[in-house]
């Protein structure tokens, strides 16, 4: 199969890049080229078989509700970019 | 010999009969790392003032008292995906160029309860993606044994600290092989516990249902004694097992008599470099003299373990470097219009190349249309892997394999051909897909010199049984005692 140029605008908007054109140029190369490898699972027929997400049957942990000492608001903000009056700052979301 | 390129156990030994102070201990690597560090590059950040300091004051604990662990006064290196609070934790992108962790990682934590002293954080590949440590931000690492080649990554920087002296041991981790491959390309013994040994707390997550923290050492003794101190539950890591503490060294030294070595030939097949081959065909011969039990298992699905690797890794690491947005920390794009073009500027100009590729890749297989097609085949994939696996350890305890097709190879020579790159890859992934635990170990040298890296495997927490396989072998052939070429006169 072949990427198109719209297939990794489409994509990268979902990830949230962006690429210039000769960059989707190169994408669509070295992408594709693992995508093709990738196609070698479609040999298998796995309609019967379970998907594996953890190797270990992890269960739900659970613990005991009770506060805890966590990072001060200052610990937590002390890596921001840009911060206001105890909160993260971001450009305006809404007109 | 210079104590900087003794084993921990050999320095314990001197430490223990108060031969030497932890203080000349740290000074030696100290002097080691102010000789060679400019060649191989093996560090992101060093801290060797603070190191000197933090070993006179253990030093003067320790003239009221004994040493409390083996690793007390022994100085080591973290990879720079493990959170050190105080330090920065790149993970060798500009993403975090000045990421300072609010909280340790757990394995930091263990080591500094044991008396470790850290002298520095070491170079990878950018969110540990990649096999040859070329995806740094920062720099470049040289592999010890030839600086034209690369260390294999993505844990280069840690392989290259221990092979060259600069550390007594590191820690690295180990997604697809990212522990095992540097070591095997460097000439160190690496290991990736089984998934769950080692808690993962505080580890910058790639592919979250794939990662391990395990340790590199200049032999299978110090891999059991790292071992030792870094494993056990941690309540903050809903993955960590819940297992009684164990003593590694206890058996470590029992032989392999009567013990089944498995050798499959899916490991041997087409693009296996012939010195490679030749190489584990001496070690087989090697164990069959010490009394193991050679015999023949095979694989139904190993030859789709790459591209299963491929589709499940990049699927979690993109939606784990969805974290990346520019707004709680790390790097934020200058210039923007709203705050969608701030995402989008800030993870455009904050990721490198590879990273980019393995979002794209993994956003692109998780996407409405695909999902069925790339990541839940590949998941299920993943289940028959698991089983081959389980059917290969019901005939044998341990299977014997190369670590990588080739040893090191040229850098530059990969790098713009990504699956060629992945394909270094091919003997270490199947074992992350199946959770169990794989140790790389010297085996010996090529014609060029380079050393060659032998895999060991076994069925999930066998990791005393590896270690004693390893230790086997390492103590036949001693191969410990070889050293890096390395030209400290310049």
């Amino acid at each position: 199969m072949s990427l198109t140029r719209e297939d990794v605008t489409y994509v990268a908007n979902l990830a949230r890049l962006e690429f210039t054109p000769d960059e989707v140029t190169a994408l669509i190369d070295k992408m594709g080229a693992v995508l093709d490898y990738a196609e070698t699972l479609s040999e298998l027929d796995t309609s019967t078989v379970k998907a594996t997400e953890h190797v270990l049957a992890v269960q739900n942990v659970f613990r005991e509700d009770v506060p805890k000492p966590c990072l001060s608001n200052e610990q937590a903000l002390a890596n921001a970019p840009e911060s206001e009056a105890g909160c993260f700052k971001v450009p305006r979301v809404m007109e | 010999m210079e104590l900087s390129k003794k084993t921990i156990h050999e320095i314990n030994d001197l430490l223990d009969k108060k031969e030497v102070t932890v203080t000349e201990v740290t000074q030696s690597v100290v002097n080691r790392i102010d000789a060679v560090e400019n060649s191989t590059a093996a560090y992101l950040s060093l801290q060797t003032e603070e190191a000197l300091i933090a070993a006179r004051a253990v030093d003067e604990k320790l003239r009221e008292r004994k040493r409390r662990t083996p690793l007390e006064g022994i100085p080591y290196g973290l990879k720079d995906n493990m959170c050190t609070q105080g330090i920065l934790t790149t993970c060798a992108s500009k993403m975090l160029y000045n990421f300072n962790p609010p909280y340790n990682a757990h394995v930091y934590d263990r080591l500094i309860d044991e008396g470790g002293i850290l002298l520095g954080k070491t170079n990878m590949d950018e969110f540990a993606m990649g096999s040859s440590t070329e995806n740094s931000a920062y720099k470049i690492t040289h592999n010890p044994w030839d600086l034209n080649k690369v260390p294999g990554g993505s844990s280069g920087g840690s392989a290259v600290a221990v092979a060259a002296d600069t550390a007594f041991y590191t820690l690295g981790s180990d997604t697809g092989g990212s522990i095992r491959q540097p070591a095997s390309f460097c000439g160190v013994v690496g290991m990736k516990p089984t998934y769950g040994l080692v808690s993962r707390y505080g580890l910058v997550a790639f592919a979250s249902s794939l990662d391990q923290i395990g340790p590199l050492t200049k032999d299978v003794e110090d891999c059991a004694l790292v071992l030792n101190a870094i494993i056990g539950h941690d309540a903050k890591d809903s993955t960590s097992l819940k297992l009684e503490k164990k003593d590694y060294t206890q058996n470590l030294k029992q032989g392999v008599k009567g013990l089944k070595i498995g050798v499959a030939q899916a490991f041997f097949g087409e693009g296996l470099q012939p010195e490679v081959r030749k190489s584990l065909e001496e070690a087989i011969e090697v164990y069959k003299a010490l009394g193991a039990e050679i015999v023949d298992v095979s694989f139904q699905h190993l030859d789709y373990a790459l591209s299963a690797y491929y589709m499940i890794s990049s699927a979690e690491a993109s939606s784990n470097l969805a974290r990346y947005d520019g707004i709680r920390y790390g790097y934020r794009a200058e210039e923007y219009d709203g705050l969608v073009d701030l995402y989008k500027k800030t993870r455009s100009q904050g990721f490198g190349d590879e990273v980019k590729r393995r979002i794209m890749l993994g956003t692109y297989a998780l996407s409405s249309g695909y999902y069925d097609a790339y990541y839940k085949k590949a998941m299920q994939v993943r289940t028959l892997i698991k089983e081959d696996f389980e059917q290969v350890f019901g005939g044998c305890d341990v299977l014997l394999t190369p670590t990588a097709p080739t040893t090191a190879f040229g850098i530059g020579e990969k790098t713009s051909n990504p699956l060629e790159m992945y394909l270094t890859d091919i003997y270490t992934v199947p074992v992350n897909i199946a959770g169990i635990p794989g140790i790389s170990i010297p085996s010996g040298l090529d014609n060029s010199g380079m050393p060659i890296g032998m895999q060991l495997l076994g069925p999930i927490l066998s990791e005393e049984n590896l270690l004693k396989v390893a230790w086997a072998f390492e103590n036949e052939k001693g191969l410990k005692n070889l050293k890096a070429p390395l030209e400290t006169e310049v």
